[in-house]
Parts: structure tokens; C-alpha cells; sequence
């Protein structure tokens, strides 16, 4: 889970302060870090809070349990920018728009994957919806740190193809 | 005189494209002592080049430039900028190309013969047959030194393969084998065997495929009668007041405009960019586009009956691991109403990597029931469904006036509708490779649908009558008696078939042709 965090936080600090909030996000000053400090990214023209709803809207539309926060980070950095920001940042606010009209605090506060993937199949014809989804599609199965969790090689030609290195050792058939 | 040419030199051969279809002619005719240009849009890639990583390959040699779409065919609507999943660049979509190299079968020369009256299609024979094609076919197996022809061996069969193979024989499916394929299983023509890397539609690093970049090319260009301008864009063929071309009009790699004198013009651009260079052609002479007296330019638009089935297993299959598309089954290749369509389509082996398997499994497609069908990718195996298609006079490739390319010429609209006759062929091809797998244990099906189209052809078809098509049996066009088409477009129908071999044949053939008319000074 991702957690949003202050600059110079200790990992203590960060776990306190997100157990405080329960399986909430706590906004810092524009950072966003994993509970145990393996990765941090700090947000640029999103607010910290709404680039972790943002985080979160990713893994809802395309879930993976052994893909890290960190790739889904990686995925939605490129809307941080002066220009996507304002949009994203509208669109994230309509998503939390969505959550309360359904008697939830928030995106990222409503609990269950179930009810999150509800908010986001009620919105998943507009604009806002779209751009993340088709973004994710390179954005996340495009960075090479994810193939290794499908089983996925990738390039094979510097090591000869697999001509020798088993093209046909599919032993179960 | 020995190439390079000068832009004044009206003794010249002008081809369109270099794939398949350009490519081979540019070779055939060099070797005859004609005098050829080719303009190439695209850039020259070899193995060296090319990249084994799905997208970046893509942004490498994929034509990108803008296209619209419509119809209710759903890449319309999944990848409405992109119909196809061409290549721009020396070689064009022979870089792409899986390899298979099948010849059609006798009937499909006949296809309104043997198919008869089918409501809502616009079908024709062929004003050619399949004795007539067969010596040409065999010089075309010879030169792409294609697998199980001319005593030449199958490749071995990979684990997607082995999967495959399994399923059909649990079937009942007796024509199953590692396909007829343009790949080398030995040396063979200076071009070493396949080393079974994967990535065959990222461009072979090896060589071991054939493609006309590395092959046909370089071999025009060394007999001094062959000159390749690449990154060079025809814009307009031009014409004199009698009717015949004179010339091309084309942006050079710097994007000025240059003219080229000719001869003869062979256009060779693929199916949407011959029609459209036609269209764009227009001229007072000529106000609907030239060679269009028939109203069939970029009629018949066929892309194939396709799509995929993947399934899922308990156990790894590993389907990237290895060449592509050798394999294939071909029971249901056949023509046999009974099952409820007119002709026949091939079931192929097919892998895609992680990055192309999450655009293209299940397009739109999000949330658990998407993302765990990923999760098991490693246990994946797939094929892909390629069928002949209903030729229809409503799928066309026009002028979209609306939206011009980089050079300010309108873009190519690609219309396309299923026919009933695709929709009932694709229904059945998915229930038989469903059930393919589940005769292996398979634990999930995926019958996905058609990607962006590779297979592109009909646009300016073969006809006996001028009245039915654009060109006639020697890919003449009817109106313009120096102008030829020499790539798919010319397809009069569409066979079961992966097209390239045929392409190939014809393009050998209308080599023989053009050159023994030239020498008897009739074109």
C-alpha cells in the first residue's frame, strides 16, 4: 500500500503515522514513499494525496498481488507535469466525488477492491477513465522490472535464441 | 546506364514500395537489365537494426503516420488510428512478415464459381488459375527457400507448437505439421537457419526469415540497375495528355518536392496507400483518381477473417520461446458449406509478449478477469484464426480530406464491416481452437478478436472486365496501360491463405511480363 509521507520522515515516523489513519494514505509535503522506505517518489504539480488516489486507481484497473507500488508509481508519473496535472487532479476529484455519493470518506478510503472497482466501472466510459487505462496499458506492461513476474524472457537473441536453452522442453503433455 | 538516375530519365522503372510485392519486382527486373527506381517511404533497417523489444521495434517500423477508420469491425473502435500493423521501411512488411508461404488452393482462383451468388459480397474469379500460377509459385518457394517444398525440411516444432499439435490430433485433425515456412531450418541462400528466438514480427536478427530488406534488395542494387530513394513519399503519379504516366511526383527525405520521369509505374505501396496514391491523383483527365473508370478503386478492401484463441494451462508453456508461427493446421481450410460459410480458414501457431499481450488480448479490457489472465501468461499458449473474407463493395479505402499526413496529402479512411459469411467462419474457428486446447487440460479460453489488420488486400482488384476491377490479369491497370499494381491490392479475392507467397509469385510473374513487353517495345 502506498503512503504518502513528509521529506526526512523516519521509517518509525512513516509507520506510525500510517497506522494512525488505519489503511488510509497520510498527505505529507509532497512526497509519497512505501511504508518501509524501499522507493519514494516526490509528486511535482499533483497533490500528494490525489497522486496516491491516482497510484491506487491504477492498481484497481489493472491489479497484479506481485507487482509492486512502484510500478504503478512508474506507470502514472508521466501525468506530474504542469501541463496533465490540472486534469488529473479534476478527474481524481471526481472519483472521490463518486465514493462519497456511495457513503464512502474517499477513493482511497473506501476498503474493498469490490466497491472501488464499482466507483470505477460507473465511470469507465469517460475521458478521465480512459486516459488512465489506455496510459497503464505501456505504462505499466512496458517497464521491463514487470516482465520477470509473468514468467516473461523478453529478448532472447544475445543468448543465442533457445535454440539450446529449451524452445521445446515442455515436459507435461 | 547504372543507377543512381537522373530525375530526367524517362527509360526507367519506377516502383512504389519495397515489401513483398515492390521489392521482388525492383530484384526481378534489375536482374533482366531493366533500369529501376524505387521510392521507399520508409527508412533501411537490417538485422543489425532491429530490436527485439515489442514496442520499440514498433516505434522502429511500424507505419505511423495518420490513418481514419470506420465500420463496425472492432478496430475501429480499439485502435481507430491504427488499422494496420504494417511497415515503413526498406523491405516494408517482409521485415514484419511470421513466414508462413502457402499456396491458395485450386478453387480459390473461382472464388464466385465455386462459392456462387453470396448475398451482400462482391465476388469474382480470378482471371487467372492455379496451372497458370503454379510454375511461379515454385521460383517463389525458391527464393524464399520455403519449408516442406523442394525437399527442403520443416522447422522443429516449439512448445506453443507442441500444444497445438496435441489438441488438434485429439481432434482428429490429420494436416497438422510446423507450417510451409519462409524461415530456413538449414542454411540456405547465404542466410543462416533459425536460431528460435522469438521475436519473428520485430524483423529477424538472425536473417533466418526471409525479407526482401536483406535479399531481393541488395541483390537489385548490386547489378547496377536498381537504385533505392529511401525516406522518399510519392505524392502524385503524373500523366500526359494521352493518358499514359510520365512520371512521380515525390517528398524527398528532406521533404522537398522532386520529380521523377518514367517510363513505366508500378505502384506497390500496400493496400491502403495504392488506392490512396491513385485517389490522390486525380486530375482533370482523370477526376475520380487514376485507373478508377470502374469506380473499384479501393473497393474490396478484404483484411481476412481473423482473430486468436489463447488458452491457459496448470502447467508452464512458455509460447514466446521460439519461431512464431511454425505451426499449423489446415483440416478446416477446405470449402465445405456444411459448417454454415463459404471457404475455409487456417489455424496458426501465434505468441505475443507481455507488453503486446496486454493491448491485444482483450482490448478495453480491465480488472481482475483481465489481469489474471496475464498472471498466467507463462501457461499460455495461442493461435491465431486466418480465414478468407467476403470481398463487399462498401469496404473501401477513401480520401479522408479532413485530415492530411505530414506532407499535407489526405489520409486514407479505412471503412470495414464484417460480412455475415466472416462473422459465422469466425464463430466456428473459435469454438474449434477453443476446443483444441481443451482437449490439452486447458484451464481458461481466450477467444480474442482481431488485431490491427496485417493482411491488407483487394483494393485494386484483378478483373477480366475493366468494368469489375482496376487491373488486369498481369496487374495492368485497365485505363493506364504503363501503370501497374504489383502488391496485394491487386487480390481479386482473398483465400484462406497468408498472402505474402502469392504476392511474391505475382510480382516474379509481372517481372517476366513487363520486361518482355519492354524489350518487344510495346509498353
Amino acid at each position: 500500500m502506498t503512503k504518502t509521507a513528509t521529506r526526512g520522515m523516519t521509517r518509525r515516523q512513516l509507520l506510525t503515522r500510517a497506522s494512525a489513519v488505519g489503511a488510509g494514505f497520510v498527505a505529507g509535503s509532497g512526497f509519497i514513499a512505501a511504508p518501509d522506505a524501499a522507493w519514494a517518489y516526490e509528486t511535482g504539480s499533483i497533490e500528494p494525496a490525489a497522486f496516491a488516489t491516482l497510484v491506487q486507481m491504477a492498481r484497481d484497473i489493472y491489479p497484479h498481488d506481485r507487482i509492486p507500488d512502484e510500478n504503478y508509481v512508474l506507470a502514472v508519473k508521466g501525468y506530474d507535469t504542469p501541463e496533465a496535472a490540472p486534469a488529473i487532479m479534476a478527474g481524481i476529484a471526481a472519483l472521490d466525488a463518486a465514493a462519497q455519493g456511495r457513503g464512502f470518506a474517499s477513493y482511497i478510503e473506501t476498503g474493498w477492491e469490490r466497491d472501488r472497482v464499482d466507483i470505477l466501472r460507473a465511470m469507465e466510459d469517460s475521458a478521465f477513465f480512459q486516459q488512465i487505462r489506455g496510459g497503464l496499458v505501456t505504462g505499466l506492461y512496458n517497464q521491463k522490472a514487470v516482465w520477470p513476474i509473468f514468467g516473461y524472457e523478453g529478448e532472447s537473441y544475445s543468448l543465442g535464441g533457445y535454440i539450446d536453452r529449451g524452445f521445446n522442453d515442455i515436459n507435461w503433455l | 546506364m547504372a543507377a543512381p538516375f537522373d530525375m530526367d530519365d524517362d527509360s526507367v522503372v519506377v516502383i512504389i514500395g519495397t515489401g513483398a510485392g515492390g521489392g521482388v519486382l525492383a530484384n526481378e527486373l534489375a536482374q533482366k537489365g531493366v533500369s529501376v527506381v524505387a521510392l521507399e517511404a520508409g527508412g533501411r533497417y537490417l538485422p543489425e537494426d532491429y530490436i527485439n523489444d515489442e514496442w520499440e521495434s514498433f516505434g522502429q517500423l511500424a507505419w505511423t503516420d495518420p490513418r481514419t477508420t470506420s465500420g463496425d469491425w472492432r478496430v475501429a473502435k480499439d485502435f481507430s488510428g491504427l488499422p494496420a500493423w504494417i511497415v515503413k521501411a526498406v523491405g516494408g512488411t517482409t521485415t514484419h512478415w511470421a513466414g508462413a508461404s502457402l499456396r491458395f488452393q485450386e478453387h480459390e482462383w473461382k472464388p464466385r464459381t465455386t462459392y456462387g451468388a453470396v448475398q451482400g459480397a462482391n465476388l469474382l474469379d480470378w482471371p487467372i488459375d492455379a496451372a497458370e500460377m503454379e510454375p511461379w509459385y515454385a521460383l517463389a518457394e525458391t527464393k524464399l527457400g520455403v519449408t516442406r517444398t523442394e525437399g527442403r525440411p520443416g522447422l522443429p516444432g516449439n512448445n506453443n507448437y507442441l500444444v497445438f499439435e496435441k489438441g488438434a490430433k485429439a481432434l482428429g485433425y490429420t494436416e497438422v505439421h510446423t507450417g510451409r515456412m519462409a524461415i530456413n531450418s538449414q542454411d540456405y541462400d547465404d542466410r543462416m537457419a533459425c536460431q528460435q528466438t522469438g521475436f519473428c514480427f520485430q524483423g529477424c536478427k538472425w536473417g533466418a526469415k526471409w525479407s526482401s530488406a536483406y535479399t531481393d534488395i541488395p541483390r537489385g542494387e548490386a547489378t547496377g540497375n536498381l537504385e533505392v530513394r529511401e525516406r522518399s513519399h510519392v505524392a502524385r503519379i503524373l500523366h500526359d495528355d494521352s493518358g499514359k504516366a510520365t512520371g512521380v511526383e515525390y517528398y524527398d527525405a528532406d521533404g522537398t518536392l522532386q520529380m521523377q520521369k518514367a517510363r513505366i509505374v508500378c505502384v506497390a505501396g500496400n493496400s491502403f496507400e495504392s488506392p490512396r496514391l491513385l485517389l490522390n491523383s486525380a486530375s482533370s483527365m482523370f477526376p475520380d483518381g487514376l485507373a478508377n473508370s470502374s469506380g473499384q478503386v479501393g473497393r474490396n478492401y478484404m483484411r481476412h477473417m481473423t482473430g486468436s484463441v489463447y488458452a491457459t494451462f496448470d502447467k508452464p508453456v512458455r509460447m514466446w520461446r521460439g519461431t512464431t508461427m511454425a505451426g499449423i493446421i489446415q483440416d478446416e481450410a477446405r470449402h465445405d458449406p456444411s459448417r454454415g460459410f463459404v471457404g475455409g480458414y487456417e489455424m496458426e501457431t501465434l505468441s505475443l509478449g507481455i507488453p503486446f499481450m496486454a493491448a491485444f488480448l482483450d482490448p478495453g479490457g480491465w480488472g481482475r478477469e483481465f489481469t489474471t489472465a496475464l498472471d498466467a501468461y507463462e501457461n499460455m499458449a495461442g493461435m491465431w484464426l486466418v480465414g478468407e473474407d467476403m470481398p463487399q463493395e462498401t469496404n473501401r479505402v477513401t480520401l479522408n480530406h479532413d485530415i492530411t499526413d505530414q506532407h499535407g496529402l489526405p489520409v486514407a479512411n479505412v471503412h470495414f464491416d464484417d460480412h455475415p459469411n466472416d462473422r459465422a467462419m469466425r464463430a466456428h474457428a473459435y469454438k474449434q481452437g477453443i476446443a483444441i486446447y481443451e482437449a490439452v487440460g486447458a484451464t481458461r479460453t481466450f477467444p480474442t478478436p482481431p488485431y490491427p489488420s496485417t493482411h491488407n488486400l483487394g483494393t485494386n482488384r484483378m478483373s477480366e472486365n475493366p468494368r469489375d476491377g482496376v487491373v488486369n490479369r498481369w496487374g495492368q491497370t485497365h485505363d493506364v496501360p504503363n501503370l501497374f499494381v504489383s502488391d496485394g491490392s491487386q487480390f481479386t479475392s482473398g483465400a484462406a491463405e497468408n498472402p505474402t507467397l502469392t504476392i511474391v509469385a505475382l510480382a516474379i510473374r509481372q517481372a517476366d511480363h513487363i520486361a518482355g513487353e519492354m524489350s518487344k517495345q510495346n509498353i
